[in-house]
C-alpha cells in the first residue's frame, strides 16, 4: 500500500465516524422535534402548568429557565474570566500551587451535577436558609458552571500567540493594557463558544436544581417587575421549577392526562432554545470580532 | 595541519577583541556592563560588555543560537519573563536593568521590532495608534500625522494609504514586517532594537527598511541583529560578532569585514564555518 492508499482509506473511515456521529445527532434532533413540535402553540408557551387537567403549558418553566440562566451566567462569567485570566496571564506557570489549583478545578468539573445539587441543598438551602430559591439554583449551577467555563477562557486565552504580549510589552504598554486591549479581544470569539456551550449545559440541567430551585412553579404576576415582591417574576428568592427539571419531573410523577404531549412540548422547547442561542452567540461573536479587529 | 601563512596570524591573535568607546569625544546611548543571561541554569550569555554610539547602527551578528537575541532582548527587558539578566545595563545614567525601573516607561524610550512580525488583530491604522493613545496622546491630528510619518518611514505608505481601515493581518508577511516597524516608530523611541527585522522580506522592501535605518540613524540609536553580512556591511557603523554566547569582537564595521582581528570573526565574515 503506498501512502496515497493509506491516505484514502484513512480519510474513509474518519468520513464513516463523522457520518456515524453526525447521523445519531440528527436521529434524536428529528425524534425530539417531530414528538414535540405538534404539541407546540402560543398558548403551551404562556400558559402555566397544570397538575391534573389537560392543556397546561409551560409559560412559568421556560420563564424560569431563562431567568435562572442570565443569574448563573451573571454569577459565574465574571469569576470564570478573572480566575482564566490569572491562570493563564498573571501565575507563575511552574508554580506548585497553580498546578493544585488546577488539578482541584479539573476535579470539579467532573462531579456529578446531583453531588452539586445535594451540597448545594446541604449549604444554601439549609444552613444558610435561602431556601428553595432562584439563587440558592443559581449559586448551585455556578459550582457546576464554573470549573469549565474557567478552563475553557484559560484555554481560549492560551492559544492567542505570545508574540502578541511581547508585541505589547515591547510599545511599553503593561500587561493589563495587552490582555485588555489584543489578548482579550482576539479570543473572543473562543471565549463566547465556551459560554455558550457552558449555557446549554446550564440550561438543560435538571439534577443539580431539584433540590436547590425546587420543582414548583408558583404562579407568577408578570405584570410586577418589583424583584422584592413574592410573585415578581424577578424575585430571586422564589422557588422555581425549570423546564428541565419539569420535564424530569412530569416523566417521573407526572399525572395529567396529556403528560406525554406535555413532556415532548417542552423538550422540543429546551432543543429549540439551546439551538437558538448557539446560532444567535455565533453571530453575535463574530460580529463582535470584527467591530474590535476591525477585520473584514 | 595548519598552513604557514596562517601560523603567523595565528601567534599573535587575541581570542577577544572589544572595542572601547571614548565617552569623551563620542556620546554613549547605551552600555551593557557585565550583562549575563540565563535560562534556568543554562547560561546562554556570558559576561558582555559593549557601548552603543548615539545616533549609530549597530549590528550583531554571529551564527545561529549565540545569543544575539538572548543580549539584544535584554536591553530592553524583554527577558524578564523567561530569564535572568545580571549585570548593568546604563541608559541616560540610569541601570534599566535593575527592579526599581519603571519597564513599560523605559520601553517608550528603548522600543524593538521581533524577528517574526507581530501585528495586532486591528486595522492598519490602530496598530499604530493603539499604542500612542495608551500613552495619551488623543489629538486627532497628531495621530493620523503619526500614522503617515511612521508609514513612509517605514516603505510601506503608499501600499496601504487607501486601506488603512482594513486588518493588518490581511497584509503580507514582509508588509506586516513594515508595519510593526512603523509601530515602533510611531511612538518615537530614543533607541530601536531590531532582531532580523528583514528576514522575511523580499529584497526590494528589504532595500527599502535598509534605507529607513539609514534615514531613521539621524534621529535614534539602532541596534540590529542581522544574518545578512552585506546588510550589515552596508548600513551599520558599529558590528559585534557572537559566538556560542559570548562576544568575540566588536569594533568599526569597517574593520570588521576588512581587517578583523579574532581568528573565529574572520572565518565568520569569510563564510568558513568549522
Ligand atoms: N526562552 C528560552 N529558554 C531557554 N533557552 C533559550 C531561550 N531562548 C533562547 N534560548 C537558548 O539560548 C541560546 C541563544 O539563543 P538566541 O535566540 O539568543 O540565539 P540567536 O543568536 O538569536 O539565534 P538566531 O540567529 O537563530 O535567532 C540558544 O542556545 C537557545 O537555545
Ligand atoms: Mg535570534
Amino acid at each position: 500500500m503506498n501512502a496515497k492508499q493509506v491516505d484514502k482509506i484513512a480519510t474513509g473511515i474518519l468520513y464513516t465516524i463523522a457520518g456515524f456521529v453526525i447521523l445519531v445527532l440528527l436521529a434524536l434532533l428529528g425524534y425530539i422535534l417531530v414528538q414535540g413540535v405538534p404539541n407546540l402553540s402560543w398558548h403551551f408557551l404562556t400558559a402555566p402548568a397544570e397538575a391534573f387537567s389537560a392543556g397546561g403549558g409551560i409559560g412559568i418553566q421556560l420563564f424560569n429557565s431563562f431567568y435562572l440562566l442570565i443569574l448563573t451566567m451573571v454569577i459565574s462569567f465574571p469569576i470564570a474570566l478573572g480566575a482564566g485570566i490569572y491562570l493563564n496571564e498573571y501565575a507563575n506557570q511552574k508554580s506548585k500551587v497553580i498546578e493544585v489549583i488546577r488539578t482541584m478545578i479539573e476535579i470539579l468539573s467532573s462531579l456529578p451535577s446531583v453531588v452539586v445539587g445535594l451540597f448545594g441543598f446541604l449549604l444554601f438551602v439549609v444552613q444558610l436558609k435561602l431556601g428553595f430559591s432562584l439563587l440558592s439554583g443559581a449559586i448551585a449551577l455556578t459550582f457546576f458552571n464554573l470549573p469549565l467555563l474557567t478552563r475553557s477562557v484559560e484555554e481560549s486565552l492560551r492559544t492567542i500567540p505570545n508574540l502578541q504580549r511581547e508585541a505589547g510589552s515591547a510599545l511599553g504598554l503593561s500587561r493589563f493594557e495587552t490582555i485588555g486591549h489584543v489578548i482579550l479581544p482576539a479570543a473572543l470569539p473562543s471565549i463566547m463558544t465556551g459560554v455558550v456551550l457552558s449555557a446549554g449545559r446550564v440550561f438543560g440541567e435538571a439534577a443539580a436544581l431539584i433540590y436547590t430551585a425546587g420543582q414548583s412553579a408558583p404562579a407568577l404576576n408578570f405584570a410586577d417587575w418589583n424583584p422584592f415582591n413574592a410573585t415578581s417574576p424577578l424575585n430571586v428568592m422564589r422557588p422555581a421549577e425549570t423546564l428541565a427539571v419539569h420535564i424530569w419531573k412530569i416523566n417521573s410523577e407526572g399525572i395529567m392526562p396529556d403528560a406525554a404531549a406535555v413532556s415532548a412540548g417542552a423538550s422540543a422547547v429546551l432543543v429549540i432554545a439551546v439551538l437558538l442561542f448557539n446560532f444567535c452567540a455565533r453571530y453575535f461573536s463574530k460580529v463582535l470580532y470584527r467591530q474590535l479587529t476591525s477585520s473584514k | 595541519m595548519v598552513e604557514p601563512n596562517q601560523l603567523v596570524f595565528t601567534d599573535e591573535m587575541p581570542d577577544h577583541y572589544i572595542m572601547d568607546i571614548n565617552e569623551d569625544k563620542h556620546e554613549v546611548a547605551l552600555s551593557a556592563q557585565d550583562v549575563e543571561v540565563y535560562y534556568g541554569a543554562k547560561q546562554a550569555l556570558q559576561k558582555t560588555n559593549l557601548k552603543f554610539e548615539r545616533y549609530k547602527i549597530t549590528s550583531l551578528i554571529g551564527a545561529s543560537g549565540s545569543g544575539k537575541s538572548t543580549f539584544l532582548r535584554s536591553l530592553n527587558r524583554m527577558n524578564d519573563d523567561v530569564g535572568t539578566v545580571k549585570g548593568k545595563i546604563m541608559y541616560r545614567n540610569l541601570d534599566i536593568n535593575s527592579s526599581d525601573i519603571d519597564v513599560y516607561e523605559m520601553r517608550r524610550h528603548i522600543g524593538m521590532v521581533f524577528q517574526r512580525p507581530n501585528p495586532f488583530a486591528k486595522s492598519i491604522e490602530d496598530n499604530i495608534t493603539f499604542a500612542l493613545k495608551q500613552h495619551g496622546i488623543r489629538d486627532k491630528d497628531e495621530l493620523a500625522k503619526r500614522v503617515e510619518t511612521s508609514l513612509k518611514q517605514a516603505a510601506l505608505w503608499d501600499e496601504v494609504k487607501d486601506t488603512l481601515h482594513k486588518s493588518a493581518l490581511s497584509l503580507s508577511g514582509g508588509q506586516q514586517q513594515r508595519l510593526v516597524i512603523a509601530r515602533a516608530i510611531a511612538l518615537h523611541p530614543d533607541i530601536l532594537l531590531l532582531d532580523e527585522p528583514a528576514s522575511a522580506l523580499d529584497p526590494i522592501s528589504s532595500a527599502k527598511i535598509e534605507d529607513t535605518l539609514l534615514e531613521l540613524k539621524e534621529k535614534y540609536t539602532i541596534i540590529i541583529v542581522t544574518h545578512n553580512m552585506q546588510q550589515a556591511a552596508r548600513v551599520s557603523d558599529y558590528t559585534a560578532f557572537f559566538h556560542m554566547g559570548e562576544v568575540l569582537e566588536y569594533d568599526l564595521t569597517r574593520k570588521i569585514f576588512t581587517r578583523p582581528k579574532v581568528q573565529r570573526t574572520i572565518d565568520y565574515v569569510n563564510g568558513n564555518f568549522g
